[in-house]
């Protein structure tokens, strides 16, 4: 039998209160040579357009999914609601593959 | 590009949607944008295992003809001003290297992405430390078994298991990303729920599973090593079931042994297009095994070309590359841009000539003979191992089964 992994506990489950910063070992960089931003991941590289970007970008350990979302809902003058919901969504098919973390839980 | 956040444009990202992987899904990535993003680095070919399925070439290169420090940093330096964003530090054992902390943190100080490939054996905690915090981004542990008897006996290391063990803790303690590596074959197939079990336990990250290709050292233990077709089957099942129910605790990649695929592997994703390699010496090679291959002269960073030169340009390079070279049944074949004819070192290992279709393939002539012999010896081939290292090769003591 599996015990309960610790990855599991470790991975962020995406809510409006989650506060995402990039997992160690993860990196988002402008890849000059190709003119355009990459994440680097274990054994990938992965080409986030260009929404993807900004929101990996506002994922600095300090703003919760909420705070983002309310960031681009005043960019692009579109519903926070949509936006947190869209945000969720993408940010938990990273967390899923270990490449985001909470940083919530570890904050005073 | 897109305007606004709507509900008719939403931002959910598909993974292949807006984050679209740039290499290993067949996208013509080389043809896009020339410079592969990866590189393997083979720092040293000495290491104190002795697995007798070892990538390196079984005429290993001596410690006295490794680049040294400084060339390995201009290495370093050219690869990151050309668009490599990753870096694969390995071996033999890389950390045999005095010299891995510098290169590590050279690499980082770059920009690079550094992943460290790794038997653990000669680690301790603070030299695992300093390879941290000079800015490793992942390390891939090696695992031969799920207990120590037999990782060991694979191996041919005493005591290789348990330190495994405690480096893998100590990089969770540091928070480095762990992936393990876990090579399979006949010998320990049969552990593979295991170690997928201890995969999850060590708290990894990441699985590869990844079934031993027969070249070098490997072609030469194929009688020990080569899988029966139920070991496949049921290792299949295992990995497929696991994949579902591990999903978002452990990754799992699954290489299975083109011996019994229908279709020959995709090797390196075309030879040229989108991988290189630097051995210890600083011969650039398109794949780690490529020097297997007579007849081929392969270009040094010691030269006066540079790497996107010799890359771009060498004959080396360009012998291979594409689909101009293929003989039939390649020429004609609707899957030749799938999967580029194949493995060319195996073509050589196995028919004599890297310029034949990989006889991995049903089409090759050379096909039906080469998959029975497998087949025989994965039934009733010899269990002991011909263990690695500088001497050529020695002989497992005679265990009970084969007495």
């Amino acid at each position: 039998m599996i015990r309960t992994a610790p990855a599991l506990r470790r991975r962020m489950t995406a809510t409006l209160d989650s506060v995402p910063a990039l997992a160690r070992g993860v990196k988002l960089r402008l890849d000059e040579t190709r003119e355009r931003w990459v994440l680097l991941v274990p054994e990938r590289v992965l080409a986030p357009d260009e929404i993807a970007v900004e929101v990996l970008q506002l994922c600095d350990g300090e703003r919760s999914i909420a705070a983002i979302a309310a960031v681009l809902a005043e960019k692009y003058a579109a519903p926070e609601e949509q936006i947190g919901a869209d945000v969720i969504e993408m940010l938990q098919d990273l967390a899923d593959s270990g490449f985001l973390i909470d940083k919530g839980g570890t904050r005073p | 590009m897109s305007p606004t956040l709507t509900q008719s444009a939403p931002l959910a990202v598909d993974p292949n949607d807006g984050l679209a992987l740039l290499e290993g899904d067949g996208k013509r990535v080389a043809a896009e944008y020339g410079i592969p993003l990866a590189v393997l680095l083979e720092l040293t070919h000495r290491c104190p295992l002795q697995c007798p399925y070892c990538s390196n070439p079984v005429e290993m290169e001596r410690s006295r003809n490794e680049l040294t420090t400084e060339e390995w940093k201009k290495v370093l330096d050219e690869l990151a001003e050309i668009g490599v964003l990753q870096v694969h530090f390995s071996g033999g054992e890389p950390t045999a290297r005095k010299d891995i902390v510098e290169l590590v943190r050279h690499a980082s100080e770059l920009d690079l992405y550094t992943n460290l490939i790794t038997s653990a054996v000669l680690l301790n905690k603070d030299k695992l430390t300093e390879i941290a915090d000079a800015g490793l981004s992942h390390i891939q542990i090696s695992f031969q078994g799920s207990n120590a008897a037999l990782a060991d006996r694979v191996a041919g290391f005493r005591n290789a298991h348990a330190k495994k063990h405690e480096v893998a803790r100590w990089a969770r303690e540091l928070d480095l990303p762990l992936t393990v590596n876990a090579v399979m074959h006949r010998q320990n197939l049969d552990q593979l729920e295991q170690i997928i079990d201890m995969a999850v336990e060590m708290d990894a990250d990441r699985i590869e599973v990844a079934n031993v290709q027969y070249y070098g050292w490997a072609l030469k233990n194929r009688a020990a090593l080569m899988p029966t077709i139920e070991q496949i089957e049921r290792s299949t099942q295992i990995v497929e079931e696991a994949q579902v129910r591990l999903k978002g605790i452990l990754d799992i990649d699954f290489v299975i042994p083109d011996y019994y695929a229908e279709r020959p592997k995709k090797c390196m994703g075309g030879w040229g297009r989108q991988f290189f390699n630097i051995t210890p010496s600083g011969k650039v090679l398109p794949c780690h095994a490529a020097e297997s291959i007579e007849g081929l002269d392969f270009m040094s960073v010691r030269s006066n070309h540079s790497i996107a030169w010799i890359w771009k340009n060498s004959e080396a390079f360009n012998r291979y590359r594409g689909t101009g070279w293929m003989p039939e049944p390649c020429r004609s074949c609707a899957f030749k841009e799938v999967d580029f004819g194949g493995c060319r070192c195996q073509a050589f290992a196995l028919t004599g000539s890297a310029d034949n279709t990989d006889p991995a393939c049903s089409l090759s002539p050379f096909h039906e003979k080469i998959f029975k012999t497998a087949q025989t010896e994965s039934e009733t081939g010899t269990n002991r191992f011909i263990y690695r290292n500088f001497a050529g090769g020695t002989l497992e003591a005679e265990s009970a089964d084969d007495a």
